[in-house]
C-alpha cells in the first residue's frame, strides 16, 4: 500500500506546491488590498504561456538546456512587471473600499479580457515544454520512480513560504506591509506611501501566480481554460486556509492535495470534487477559514 | 415612470410577440435570452440584498438536467410538467442549500456558492453513467399536453410560452420587490442589525430570497435545455455564474426588466460578434462590463428608469451613502 | 408603586478581564422615564446590549415583566415589546425615510403579508403620522443615507417608536443634536411617550436634560451602579459629581 500511495503523495505534494504559489498570491493580495481578485488565475496561465513560449524558443535556437530554469523565473518576473503595476493602477485601484460585489465584477471583467488576450497571443493550441523536467531525471527509491522535478517544486514552495515570512517579519518593506494591513488610515497618516505598497503587493501577487504557472509547464502543459480552472482551485485553497493567511494557504494546499490523492486512490470519480468538498466542510464550520480571524460588528 | 409602466410593458411584449414573424432567426436568440434572463433575475434579486453569488449557474444547470432526466423517462416528457418539475427541484435544492448558506455574507457567501456549484459541476462531468459526463445529455422534443410536434413547431410554441412566463413571473417578482419582504431584502444590504431590532428575522428574509432566486434560475435552465436540445456540465461552471452576475449588472438590478434587457442585449451582440470578432467576444464582454460599472452604475435599465428617489438637498450636510445598489462597503 | 416593566438581576459581563457589568440590579417601573448616566466606558451601552439580546451576560437574568429574556435573539426580544434607538443611527440608508418607517410598521404587524405591497395607504398614513412627531414629514421621500446626522438620529428614534413597544431604550437621544434643538427634541419625545403610555430608559450625557426630564436617574461607574434616585438629589451627590458630572 505504501509503495502505491507514496508516489501519489509526492505527486500530490508537487501539485500542492504549484497551487500554493497561486493561492498565496491571492491571499497576499487580499490581505493587503482587501480584494478578492477573480482574474488572479489568469496570471497563472499567462505565466505558463510565457514560460512555455520562452522555453520552446530557447530550444529552437539551440541554447544551453540549463538556461530553461532561469527562463522559468524570468518569464514570471516579466509577467509581473508587465501586468502588476499597470493593472493595479489602471483598474484595481478604483475598487478599493467598494463593496465586494463591485470588486468581484471588475476583476471578473478583467478575467474575461485576459482570457481572450491569451487566445489572441498564444492561440488555442496547447503548449508543452519538457526540458526542465527531463534534464533533472528521476530518483529510484524502493523500486518506485520519482521525478526530481517534482521534488524541486516542493522545495521551491517551501523556499517561497519561508521567504515570504522573512520578507514580512524581517524587512522594512514587510513592516510597512503589516502596518498597512493593520490600519490603512493610520499608516497613511504616518506618512507611509500606501499607493506604492498596494502596487507592490499586487505585483508580488501576480509574480507568485505567474511563477506557479511557469513552474507548471513542464508537468502539465498549458491550454485555454487553465486560468479559469486554476482560479477556483486557488479560491478553495485560500478560503480553506483563511483569506489573508500565508501559512494557512500552505497548509490548505497540502490538505487539498492530500484529499485529491485519497480520492484518486479510493473513489477516482471524486478526485475533482475533493477540493470543493473540503472547502465546503471547512467554510460551513469556520467561514473565516482554518487560520482566519473572525470579525464582529459593534453597535 | 410608474404610470407609463403598463404601456411600456405592453409595447415590449407586443414587439416580442411579433418579432419572430418579422425576423425568424431572432426566435432562438430571444428564447435563450429569456431563459438566461430568468437566471440573471435570480442573481439580481440577491444583489438587491447585497449578496453576490458566484455559483448560481448551478440552479440553471439543475433546471436543465432535471428536464433532460425527465425527458428520458416515458411518462414525464410533457412541456408543462418539465417546466414545473425542473423549477420545483431547483427550488427545493435552493431551499436546502440556502438554509445552510444564507447565514453567510459578503465574500463568504460568494465563495460558498462557488464551492457548491463546483461540486455539482464536477459531479455532472464525472458521473458518466448518469449524466453522460462531459458529453452532456440530449434533450429530445417533448409533447405539449400530449400533442407531439416537430422541432420547429415546438420551438415556436416554446417561444410564446417563455414570453407568457416572462410576463407572469415578471409581475410576481415585481410584487415581491414591492412587498415588505422585498423591502426587507434591500434592508439586509444596508442594516441587518436594525432589521433584527425591528423583530424581523434576517435569516428568513434571505432564505426566501435565495429560494426564489434558485427557482428563477431553475426555470431558466429548463427553458434553455428545451430550446437548445442539449445540456452540458459547463452550465454549472463558475464562469457561467460570473456571466449571470454580469448580465444582471449590465441590465441593472433596479427592477424586473433589467436582467432581461441585459440578457437580450448580450445575446444580440453575441450573435453579431460571432461573425466578425469570434475571438474577441469575451474581451468585448469584459470591456462592456467595466464600462457599465464605471459609467452607468445603474445598468442599461437605469437609462430608461428616470431619476432616482430624492436625495437631501445640497445645502444640508449629507451623510455617506452607497451610490448604487451594488456598491457599499463591507460591514 | 407600579409594576417593573423590566428587571435586571445580578448582570455580569467581562471583556478581556474588564468588567463592563459587575452585578447590575435594576428595575424600570411602568410609565417611568429613567435616565442612566456615567462616564464613557462605564458599561451603559453594554447594559442596553444585554437587555436587547445583542450580548449575553455571563451571569444574571433580565426579566421583561415576569418573563426571563436573557439569551434570546434581538428579534425575539423586539417582538416581545422592547424597542431600541441607537447612539449611532441605524437606518436602511438606501431607502427613503418613508420606506424605512413603513418597513418598521410592517415588521410590527407581521412582515409575512405575502405579496401585498408595502406602500398601502394604511401604512403610508401611519408612517406619516409618526414622522410628524418630530417634524420629519417633509423629508419622507429622502434617502435616509443622505440626511444630516441630527435628522438621522430622529429617524432612528421614529423607527423604534413605530414598533409601539412596551419599553423604549434610547442610547443618547440628544447626542448629535445641536444644543439649541435639544430641549425641543426632548419635549416632542416626552409628548410622544406620554400619549402612547410608553415606559422609557435613556442613556444621557447632558445633565440638564436629565434634570429636566428624568423621573429617576441611575449612575453608572465601572460596571456598577453607584447612585440612584431623584435627579435633583443624585446630581448633587459629591461622589456622583466627582465621578460623572464633573467629567462630562
Amino acid at each position: 500500500m505504501l509503495n502505491s500511495i507514496l508516489p501519489l503523495l509526492v505527486d500530490g505534494l508537487a501539485n500542492a506546491a504549484l497551487i500554493f504559489f497561486v493561492a498565496v498570491g491571492l491571499t497576499l493580495v487580499f490581505s493587503v488590498l482587501r480584494i478578492l481578485n477573480v482574474a488572479h488565475g489568469s496570471f497563472y496561465s499567462i505565466g505558463a504561456y510565457g514560460a512555455a513560449s520562452l522555453g520552446l524558443w530557447l530550444v529552437s535556437v539551440g541554447a544551453n538546456p540549463w538556461l530553461s530554469y532561469p527562463a522559468l523565473l524570468v518569464s514570471a518576473a516579466l509577467v509581473a512587471a508587465l501586468f502588476g503595476p499597470t493593472i493595479e493602477r489602471l483598474l484595481v485601484r478604483w475598487t478599493y473600499g467598494k463593496g465586494e460585489a463591485i470588486q468581484i465584477l471588475v476583476t471578473f471583467g478583467l478575467f474575461l479580457i485576459l482570457e481572450d488576450l491569451q487566445r489572441m497571443v498564444f492561440g488555442v493550441q496547447s503548449l508543452y515544454q519538457d526540458t526542465p523536467m527531463t534534464l533533472l531525471g528521476v530518483t529510484m527509491v524502493g523500486g518506485v520512480v520519482y521525478l526530481n522535478y517534482q521534488i524541486l517544486l516542493i522545495v521551491l514552495a517551501l523556499i517561497v513560504l519561508i521567504g515570504l515570512r522573512l520578507l514580512i517579519k524581517r524587512t522594512r518593506m514587510g513592516r510597512l506591509l503589516a502596518a498597512v494591513v493593520a490600519d490603512r488610515e493610520v499608516s497613511e497618516a504616518m506618512g507611509i506611501n500606501t499607493d506604492r505598497i498596494f502596487m507592490l503587493a499586487f505585483s508580488i501577487g501576480v509574480f507568485l501566480a505567474a511563477l506557479g504557472g511557469a513552474l507548471a509547464t513542464p508537468t502539465t502543459g498549458v491550454a485555454p481554460g487553465l486560468g479559469a480552472e486554476t482560479m477556483v482551485l486557488a479560491f478553495a485553497v485560500a478560503a480553506i486556509g483563511g483569506l489573508g493567511q500565508i501559512e494557512g494557504a500552505a497548509i490548505a494546499a497540502v490538505i487539498v492535495a492530500t484529499a485529491k490523492v485519497l480520492a484518486v486512490y479510493f473513489v477516482p470519480a471524486l478526485d475533482s470534487v475533493a477540493p470543493y468538498l473540503v472547502m465546503l466542510a471547512v467554510l460551513m464550520v469556520r467561514p473565516q477559514g482554518l487560520f482566519g480571524v473572525a470579525e464582529t460588528r459593534r453597535v | 415612470m410608474t404610470r407609463l409602466l403598463p404601456l411600456i410593458t405592453a409595447i415590449a411584449v407586443l414587439t416580442l410577440l411579433l418579432l419572430p414573424v418579422v425576423l425568424p432567426w431572432s426566435q432562438f436568440i430571444i428564447t435563450i435570452a429569456i431563459a438566461k434572463g430568468f437566471a440573471a433575475l435570480g442573481v439580481a434579486l440577491l444583489l438587491r440584498g447585497g449578496l453576490i453569488s458566484i455559483g448560481h449557474a448551478m440552479y440553471f444547470a439543475i433546471g436543465a438536467y432535471v428536464t433532460a432526466f425527465m425527458m428520458k423517462s416515458d411518462m414525464l416528457g410533457d412541456l408543462a410538467l418539465l417546466l414545473l418539475g425542473s423549477t420545483l427541484v431547483a427550488t427545493l435544492v435552493g431551499l436546502i442549500v440556502g438554509s445552510f448558506l444564507v447565514r453567510f455574507r459578503a465574500i463568504f457567501f460568494a465563495m460558498l456558492n462557488l464551492a457548491v456549484s463546483m461540486v455539482l459541476f464536477a459531479l455532472f462531468s464525472k458521473l458518466y453513467g448518469l449524466t453522460g459526463g462531459t458529453d452532456g445529455m440530449r434533450v429530445s422534443v417533448p409533447a405539449i399536453f400530449g400533442n407531439v410536434l416537430d422541432k420547429a413547431a415546438f420551438d415556436g410554441v416554446l417561444y410564446y410560452v417563455c414570453i407568457a412566463l416572462l410576463v407572469i413571473v415578471g409581475f410576481l417578482v415585481r410584487a415581491y420587490f414591492k412587498s415588505p419582504l422585498g423591502y426587507g431584502l434591500k434592508a439586509i444590504h444596508t442594516n441587518e442589525v436594525r432589521l433584527e431590532y425591528l423583530g424581523v428575522s434576517a435569516y428568513s428574509i434571505t432564505l426566501i430570497a435565495y429560494t426564489i432566486s434558485a427557482a428563477l434560475a431553475g426555470l431558466g435552465g429548463a427553458m434553455a435545455a428545451l430550446s437548445i436540445g442539449h445540456v452540458l456540465p459547463e452550465y454549472a461552471y463558475w464562469t457561467e455564474s460570473g456571466h449571470l452576475v454580469l448580465t444582471a449588472v449590465l441590465g441593472g438590478i433596479g427592477g424586473v426588466a433589467g436582467p432581461f434587457i441585459g440578457s437580450v442585449f448580450l445575446e444580440a451582440v453575441h450573435t453579431f460578434a460571432v461573425d466578425f470578432a469570434a475571438d474577441a467576444w469575451n474581451m468585448i464582454l469584459g470591456a462592456t462590463l467595466l464600462l457599465v460599472i464605471f459609467f452607468v452604475p445603474r445598468g442599461l435599465f437605469g437609462l430608461f428608469e428616470g431619476k432616482p428617489a430624492k436625495r437631501a438637498s445640497a445645502d444640508e450636510e449629507t451623510g455617506d451613502t452607497p451610490n448604487t445598489a451594488i456598491e457599499g462597503g463591507a460591514k | 408603586m407600579s409594576q417593573p416593566v423590566l428587571r435586571a438581576e445580578g448582570l455580569e459581563l467581562a471583556f478581556f478581564g474588564v468588567k463592563a457589568a459587575d452585578g447590575i440590579d435594576l428595575e424600570i417601573r411602568e410609565g417611568e422615564f429613567l435616565a442612566i448616566i456615567g462616564s464613557n466606558g462605564s458599561g451603559k451601552t453594554t447594559f442596553l446590549n444585554m437587555c436587547t439580546g445583542y450580548l449575553s451576560p455571563t451571569a444574571g437574568t433580565v426579566y421583561l415583566g415576569e418573563k426571563p429574556i436573557t439569551g434570546m435573539a434581538p428579534r425575539r426580544i423586539a417582538r416581545l415589546g422592547i424597542a431600541r434607538a441607537f447612539q449611532i443611527p441605524q437606518l436602511f440608508t438606501d431607502q427613503t425615510l418613508l420606506e424605512n418607517v413603513m418597513l418598521a410598521i410592517a415588521s410590527r404587524r407581521g412582515i409575512w403579508e405575502g405579496l401585498k405591497p408595502l406602500n398601502r395607504s394604511v401604512y403610508v398614513e401611519e408612517a406619516l403620522e409618526l414622522l410628524a412627531l418630530f417634524g420629519l414629514e417633509r423629508h419622507a421621500e429622502t434617502i435616509t443615507g443622505t440626511l444630516p446626522e441630527g435628522l438621522r438620529k430622529l429617524a432612528d428614534i421614529t423607527l423604534a417608536l413605530a414598533l409601539n413597544p412596551k419599553l423604549l431604550l434610547l442610547d443618547e437621544p440628544t447626542s448629535g443634536v445641536s444644543a439649541i434643538e435639544r430641549f425641543s427634541l426632548m419635549e416632542k419625545l416626552m409628548a410622544a411617550l406620554r400619549s402612547r403610555q410608553m415606559t422609557a430608559l435613556f442613556v444621557e450625557h447632558d445633565m440638564e436634560v436629565v434634570r429636566r426630564y428624568a423621573d429617576r436617574v441611575v449612575v453608572w461607574d465601572a460596571g456598577k451602579i453607584i447612585a440612584e434616585g431623584n435627579p435633583a438629589q443624585v446630581l448633587k451627590d459629591p461622589k456622583v459629581v466627582e465621578r460623572v458630572v464633573g467629567v462630562v
